[in-house]
């Protein structure tokens, strides 16, 4: 139990200060590393739940999947980031008094639904993890049984994410001759190709 | 003993600052696309939290749908802002609002 608490408050800190540096560090690459410093700890932090394979996920699609296309976005492009922190000393203020007031009402809103008659979130077992079943057998017998419309849905939606992200960025240019896959598969031998029978000091006609 | 306050107060800090990067970085939109991943690995953290002290899996896979939406928007996100970057030469979202048609 006592390590259980000391992994707990590491996490939690670690969480919360890579949080910070993400939002104040100077270079946006050292931002997308503070970033992935968060996502491992939230990872912990879901471990230390028992939410095993909501802690991998996040491992795998954040750190090896967004983090990973950032980094290559803040790398590919040739920004000037100094002249893009010029407001930042400006809006300090406003962005701190906006984020007390927002972290106050949410500790308002916990503690009122916490000491108030209103009962939220009260689990009504069928969607218990069985006795003696991981968490991902679990999870897996949710998803592909009373959320399979649901689970398809998150395919579509990626499907259109990715169609999408291909369309905005591929690029017509003009002076390069790309190979023609259609015109190419069409062609035929006898189209292509001729028998001639040349005279003698005479050439051939093409 | 840590409990469900525990967890709710990790992620509303963490949620908090998520919105503290898009006010503090209101030029750099790398960073606020960045500020939005924070605010949703809180959420995210929220519901696993609460789905684990409840018993119920529900909130997992509700995480994980939180997830995909996630990683689309970052996709597509990050493809708005190269396309923006190719046609102006920088990010500031300043003047993005000449962006019409």
């Amino acid at each position: 139990m006592v390590i259980q608490a000391i992994a707990f408050y590491l996490f939690a800190v670690l969480v919360i200060a890579s949080g910070a540096f993400t939002i104040l560090a100077r270079n946006p690459v050292h931002s997308v590393l503070w970033l992935i410093l968060a996502f491992f700890n939230g990872a912990g932090l879901m471990v230390l739940l028992g939410a095993e394979f909501i802690a991998m996920l996040l491992v795998i699609v954040y750190v090896g999947a967004v983090a990973v296309l950032f980094l290559f976005v803040v790398m590919m492009l040739d920004i000037d980031f100094a002249e893009l922190r010029a407001g930042f000393i400006r809006n300090f203020p406003l962005g701190i008094a906006i984020a007390l007031v927002l972290l106050a009402e949410l500790f308002f809103g916990y503690f009122a639904a916490d000491a108030g008659p209103l009962k939220l979130g009260v689990a009504d077992g069928t969607a218990m993890t069985p006795p003696h079943t991981s968490n991902i057998a679990a999870i897996g017998a949710l998803l592909y049984g009373r959320y399979l419309f649901l689970f398809e849905t998150a395919g579509i939606i990626l499907l259109v994410a990715m169609v999408g992200a291909i369309v905005l960025t591929i690029r017509e240019r003009k002076d390069t001759r790309p190979q023609n896959v259609a015109r190419q598969n069409a062609r035929r031998p006898w189209e292509a190709t001729v028998n001639t029978r040349p005279q003698v000091g005479k050439g051939v006609e093409l | 003993m840590i409990g469900i306050e525990h967890y709710v107060v990790v992620s509303s800090i963490l949620f908090v600052l998520g919105v503290l990067g898009i006010f503090l970085n209101r030029k750099n939109i790398i960073v606020i696309l960045m500020a939005i991943e924070l605010i949703l690995l809180a959420v995210n953290i929220n519901l696993v939290a609460f789905s684990a002290f409840l018993h119920d899996l529900t909130g997992q896979v509700f995480a994980m749908f939180v997830l995909t939406v996630a990683a689309g928007e970052a996709a597509i996100g990050l493809a708005i802002l190269v396309m923006y970057f190719r046609h102006r030469g920088t990010i500031a979202v300043d003047d993005v609002n000449r962006m019409k048609g």
